[in-house]
């Protein structure tokens, strides 16, 4: 296997990411802004033809290329498992000036910037396991002015449903036009306070429009589109009908005395790429 | 809501006819500033200053360049989230008197509003709009505070050219879009 071809590969998938906005995500901001009139669909209109040309001209579609997160599920019979780190470290670092992507990784304590996207803990990875050879990676440039409206509250557990509405809801109309919306809502409920976060941040990898399977959560997705939309806060906090996207909810099972609800928020640039590394070192980016 | 073309520098009889959901479309100059920049520019004498503020626009922005050879390119420049920058508004239209307009994407806070009174407008761009934005910057004329501060954070001259759609957020009348009256 070629690791420098597997590199490349990866810096491919974050460019992919960065420059093309997922064809699910175009196509919500499309009937989006069909529904809007006025400065709300002026809004919508600028966001897709901002989308076109940087596709066209194969440039980030944001000045903020994000903190580099990657959601990894690998087959347990692939053999460089122990290199997959290593080479996604080095094609962060080639990205950053290939593509480039804005240095995003500042110090906490001297505010020194790193300069490649690299830092301990950085780019953010999640590990999962699975059958079979096959290691699929998904690349979500995360911005700083969604992930800072981002919300962990640990409920009562006598609060019940309504009162994780009421938390979403409420959160999202605090947060008004902050995290530009039409946002994603990504939403983790049960398990403890870090999972809860992660959950919201699973919810984030499905597409743009599609339903939780299980037909109660689907509802609960749907009451919360419907309420948080009614707020009025609109494209950007400008006023108008869609303030999300779409929420998508995950859940973990809660310990009794707790009920952890994890809100991540997605801006309207819901970017997002995934690739498939086969063992033989072939890959696909989707 | 009207839509207006305009070179800057703008009177403030001119800022005064703008008036809340007013699409604009600016010509001139802007310079950029987050975090950083707000902090320091409180903190450095306007005497040492290396540019004058009062004929400029301010742009919330941080944005994504690359050097070619000796010249700076603009990649990617959409607005940054400009309610990070309340905890600096007031104290900045104090100090540079003559700054009447603010450019930024979310909305800014009740101090800022008050501060704008009579005298400045707060414009909104669409956030994310950043290759978009980039190619409506047509000169970057300079750069302060690079080394210091770094890309995102140093001070950026920008030569823009109908640089839009922008939308009147808070006028000089006291009025919001972000705030329910």
């Amino acid at each position: 296997m070629d690791e420098e071809q597997i590199v490349q590969a990866l810096v491919d998938l974050i460019f992919k990411a960065e420059t093309k906005l997922p064809t699910d995500v175009l196509q919500a901001l499309i009937k989006a802004e069909k529904k809007e009139t006025g400065i709300a669909k002026i809004q919508l209109q600028t966001m897709i033809k901002n989308a076109k040309i940087a596709a066209e001209t194969k440039r980030p579609i944001c000045q903020d290329t994000g903190v580099q997160t990657f959601f990894i599920t690998v087959g347990e019979d692939f053999h460089s498992v122990g290199k997959l780190k290593s080479m996604i470290k080095k094609a962060v670092k080639q990205a950053t000036e290939s593509i480039p992507l804005r240095p995003n990784t500042f110090d906490v304590f001297t505010k020194e910037n790193h300069k490649d996207n690299i830092g301990a803990y950085i780019p953010a990875i999640t590990w999962d396991f699975t059958d079979g050879s096959d290691v699929i990676i998904t690349a979500v440039p995360k911005g700083g002015g969604s992930e800072n409206m981002s919300k962990l509250v640990m409920l009562k557990p006598g609060v019940g449903l309504q009162g994780v509405k009421d938390f979403v809801v409420e959160t999202m109309i605090q947060a008004g036009g902050n995290p530009c919306p039409p946002t994603v809502v990504g939403l983790g409920v049960g398990g403890g306070a870090d999972l809860a976060m992660k959950l919201g941040k699973f919810a984030l990898l499905r597409p743009v429009g599609h339903r939780h399977p299980d037909k109660k959560i689907a509802q609960l997705e749907e009451d919360l589109i419907r309420d948080i939309n009614q707020s009025g806060i609109g494209p950007m906090g400008l006023g108008g009908k869609t303030t999300v996207l779409d929420v998508h909810v995950e859940h973990a099972p809660r310990h009794p005395a707790s009920l952890p609800v994890g809100l991540v928020v997605q801006c309207w640039a819901d970017r997002r790429a995934t690739m498939i590394l086969h063992n033989d070192g072939s890959y696909e980016v989707k | 809501m009207a839509e207006y073309r305009l070179t800057l520098p703008l009177s403030t009889e001119k800022i005064k006819d703008l008036h809340l959901g007013d699409i604009v479309y600016l010509t001139g100059k802007l310079f950029t500033a987050r975090d950083e920049a707000h902090q320091r520019l409180l903190h450095t004498s306007s005497d040492d200053l290396p540019f004058q503020i009062d004929s400029l626009a301010l742009y919330h922005c941080g944005p994504l360049m690359k050097k070619k050879e000796d010249t700076w390119n603009v990649i990617a420049a959409g607005p940054t989230t400009s309610s990070r920058l309340e905890l600096f508004a007031s104290d900045i239209l104090e100090k540079f008197s003559g700054l009447n307009m603010i450019i930024g994407k979310g909305g800014m806070g009740k101090d800022t509003l008050s501060a704008l009174k009579n005298r400045g407008v707060y414009l909104s761009y669409t956030g994310g709009a950043a290759a978009l934005a980039a190619d409506q910057i047509n000169q970057v004329i300079d750069v302060f505070w690079l080394d210091e501060l770094g890309m995102a954070e140093a001070i950026w001259i920008f030569e823009v050219t109908s640089f839009g759609p922008l939308v009147v957020g808070m006028d000089a009348h006291g009025h919001s879009l972000f705030h329910k009256e």
